[in-house]
């Protein structure tokens, strides 16, 4: 694959660090889904969620661009510092917040259009008109997403006439046409057939040169295929005047080897261990 | 232990109980008549026939209605003279006209009450099948008047532009050109203000405020029409008028009628665009959102695109009411053919033209009641234009998300 350089942010190289959450909880209306999570994500490194289904993994990812925003009634507590701004003050415009952190759903959601007008959706919304501009950008993008050999020939061909496995790297090709940050993943790979799961790791990790990425998955396997490091979440229970409440809690987070082979918590060992319930 | 209960609940039901009825079923294989299945399938059958009766039958009367309009002949004196007798025998079939023959252009003339059928026409003699149409053949003396056939040609129909039976003008065209004029404006009025409300609905307000102004925008649309007539009599012709001058918009005009009729047809184009905005799945605004595009771009850069279809459906539709539309027409757009384009002119639409003459003293067979057919048979047409048309948009932008 020939990528195509962009250089390191100088900022980054010396605090290392892409994101950080500071104390973050997120609640639907008056439910707490999340509690008091602190994790860094660490620049040019795969970082990867994984927890129980409904421990708040998704939520936590979809706090870091403020894709939460859209969900009425949906609040962060706490703070998320990006390049050393708090994303959650009063000030901060969650549409810029997304133009910076980039996002790829567990579903394969290609725009009705051309493969080209995907690709140059976010482009164009900077104000990009100029057609062979737009050509580089589509072109550098489907590169960088191992797709570019596929669908070199037809461009004008509609998204959604790719297969599944093609339709998500058309997804990641659409996400760093305007070369964010950091780019996150929510299962990206549950939707796709073994061959293109793989397919799908083998990107990220040639991807990791110029991004920063987080990754939700339930699948363990794939967390240490592909990430650096883990944050491990689980699912809090207590019972509250007669009712029982649950929420997510972030129980573990280190090198991804670590966590895997040598997990400082019990409950940590007896989930990937399949000891869980 | 719950979980246990709760299995051996299952067990009961879905292993002990069935394979009772299993078996007593497997004993007899046997088809049994399932007489109520077949009734109720009988009866669906017979709504579904009605309706398409009911389309066959209404077409079938228009077409036979209009049929006989354009057959219809009516004699008239063409001015010529024959200039030799004629005798009573069919083989005299020479006739020697006053002026050149040429002139006569119908293909069928009347000699008193003998009908002649013209093969050729040289100069001023013409060649002539004697008792044509089973009348009777007669002699003629030289001198008598030449009576040609005139009937309705599809031509003078659709490129006439004057409508005015009594004197045998039959150019449906400022009838059409009223329609198409209310109707225009209606579309002017209801797509902007349909669409900013289907946009609103299904993008912007929250459900609570989406749960109130959609059953309102419908209420809308359940007034009859009658009342929308007046409203545009008694509230939008004087205010167009405060507005553009006394002088300068007649009592009756297309634009106040069409204006009203486009607000009659606003709920139709916010209601069914709004389905098809909500139809699209919120995955691609989750895309669109996710890529750092606002609310705005989002909307006319994906969920619009992505329900063309539903939306151009919502147009068609609203075309052909709009089209169809009569009372607010007859009230408030003028009584009288008049082929015009200033807006602020008095013009009869085709429905307007069929209700108020078919209100009068309409005699059966006469030519007006056979025109009633002939302009619905136009208006048929044009819908049905429309919804072919429609058909194949639709199929083209079909939804594939
Ligand atoms: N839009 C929402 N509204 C209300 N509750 C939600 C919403 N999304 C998620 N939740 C709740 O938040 C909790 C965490 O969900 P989620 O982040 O999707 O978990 P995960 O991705 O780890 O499976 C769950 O209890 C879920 O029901
Ligand atoms: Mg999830």
């Amino acid at each position: 694959m020939a990528a195509v350089q962009k250089p390191l942010n100088p900022k980054s190289v010396v605090t290392g660090l892409a994101v950080e959450l500071r104390n973050v909880s997120v609640f639907y209306s008056d439910y707490r889904a999340v509690a008091n999570v602190s994790l860094p994500i660490r620049r040019n490194k795969i970082t990867a969620f994984i927890g129980p289904s409904g421990c708040g993994k998704s939520t936590v990812l979809r706090s870091i661009n403020r894709m939460n925003d859209l969900v009425s009634g949906a609040r962060v507590e706490g703070e998320i510092i990006y390049n050393g701004h708090n994303l959650y003050a009063p000030h901060v415009d969650p549409v810029e917040v997304r133009r910076r952190i980039g996002m790829v759903f567990q579903k394969p959601n290609p725009f009705p259009k051309s493969i080209f007008d995907n690709v140059a959706y976010a482009p164009r919304l900077l104000g990009i008109r100029d057609r062979n501009t737009l050509m580089q950008i589509v072109e550098r993008s489907l590169r960088q997403a191992a797709l570019w050999d596929e669908v070199k020939s037809d461009l004008n061909k509609s998204g959604l006439a790719l297969s599944g496995g093609q339709q998500q790297r058309l997804c990641i090709a659409r996400a760093i046409a305007v070369e964010p940050d950091v780019i996150l993943m929510d299962e990206p790979a549950s939707a796709l057939d073994p061959i293109a799961t793989q397919r799908i790791e083998e990107l990220m990790r040639e991807l990791q040169e110029h991004y920063t990425i987080v990754i939700v998955t339930h699948n363990m396997q794939q967390a240490q295929r592909v990430s650096d490091y883990t944050a491990f979440f689980n699912i809090r229970k207590a019972v509250q005047n007669g009712v029982e409440t649950r929420w997510g809690e972030l129980v573990e987070y280190g090198e991804t080897a670590q966590v895997f082979n040598a997990p400082r918590q019990e409950e940590t060992a007896d989930y990937i261990a399949g000891r869980f319930g | 232990m719950l979980v246990e209960q709760r299995i051996s609940h299952i067990h009961e039901y879905t292993i002990g109980a069935p394979i009772q009825a299993i078996k007593s079923t497997t004993s007899d294989l046997r088809a049994r008549p399932r007489i109520h299945e077949r009734l109720i399938k009988l009866l669906l059958l017979l709504c579904g026939a009605i309706s398409i009766l009911t389309t066959i039958g209404l077409v079938a009367i228009l077409g036979q209605e209009s049929l006989s309009f354009f057959t219809r002949v009516s004699w008239e004196d063409s001015n010529k003279q024959i200039v030799v007798d004629l005798s009573a025998t069919a083989v005299d079939n020479i006739l020697k006209v006053s002026q050149s023959g040429a002139v006569i252009d119908s293909e069928v003339i009347r000699l008193d009450d003998e009908e002649l059928r013209v093969i050729s026409i040289e100069g001023d003699t013409i060649t002539v099948e004697r008792g044509y149409n089973n009348t009777e053949i007669a002699p003629h003396r030289a001198g008598i008047d030449i009576y040609t056939a005139d009937t309705v040609s599809l031509i003078e129909f659709f490129t006439g532009t004057e409508w005015s039976p009594q004197v045998g003008k039959f150019g449906v065209l400022p009838l059409v050109n009223a329609t198409l004029m209310t109707s225009f404006i209606a579309m002017l009025v209801a797509i902007p203000l349909g669409m900013g409300a289907a946009i609103y609905m299904s993008e912007y307000a929250r459900p609570k405020v989406r749960a109130v102004i959609k059953p309102v925008l419908e209420i809308l649309a359940g007034i009859p029409t009658v009342v929308f007539g007046f409203f545009a009599l008694t509230f939008m012709t004087p205010l167009l008028r405060s507005i553009f001058g006394i002088h300068n918009v007649e009592i009756f005009n297309t634009a106040s009628a069409g204006i009203v009729v486009g607000l009659l047809i606003t709920p139709l184009i916010s209601s069914m665009a709004e389905d098809a905005l909500s139809a699209v799945p919120q995955s691609l605004r989750e895309a669109s959102y996710g890529l750092g595009a606002t609310r705005l771009e989002t909307t006319i850069k994906v969920v619009l695109p992505a329900a063309t279809s539903g939306i151009i459906a919502a147009f068609i539709v609203a075309i052909s009411r709009a089209i169809g539309e009569t009372m607010i027409v007859a009230i408030a757009a003028g009584s009288g053919p008049n082929f015009t384009f200033n807006p602020f002119a008095a013009a009869e639409t085709m429905t307007g033209h069929i209700a108020r003459i078919s209100g009068g003293d309409l005699s059966y067979d006469s030519i007006d009641y056979n025109s009633i057919f002939a302009i619905g048979m136009t208006l048929f047409m044009m819908t049905f234009a429309l919804n072919m048309f429609s058909r194949r948009v639709i199929a083209r932008f079909r939804e594939q998300y």
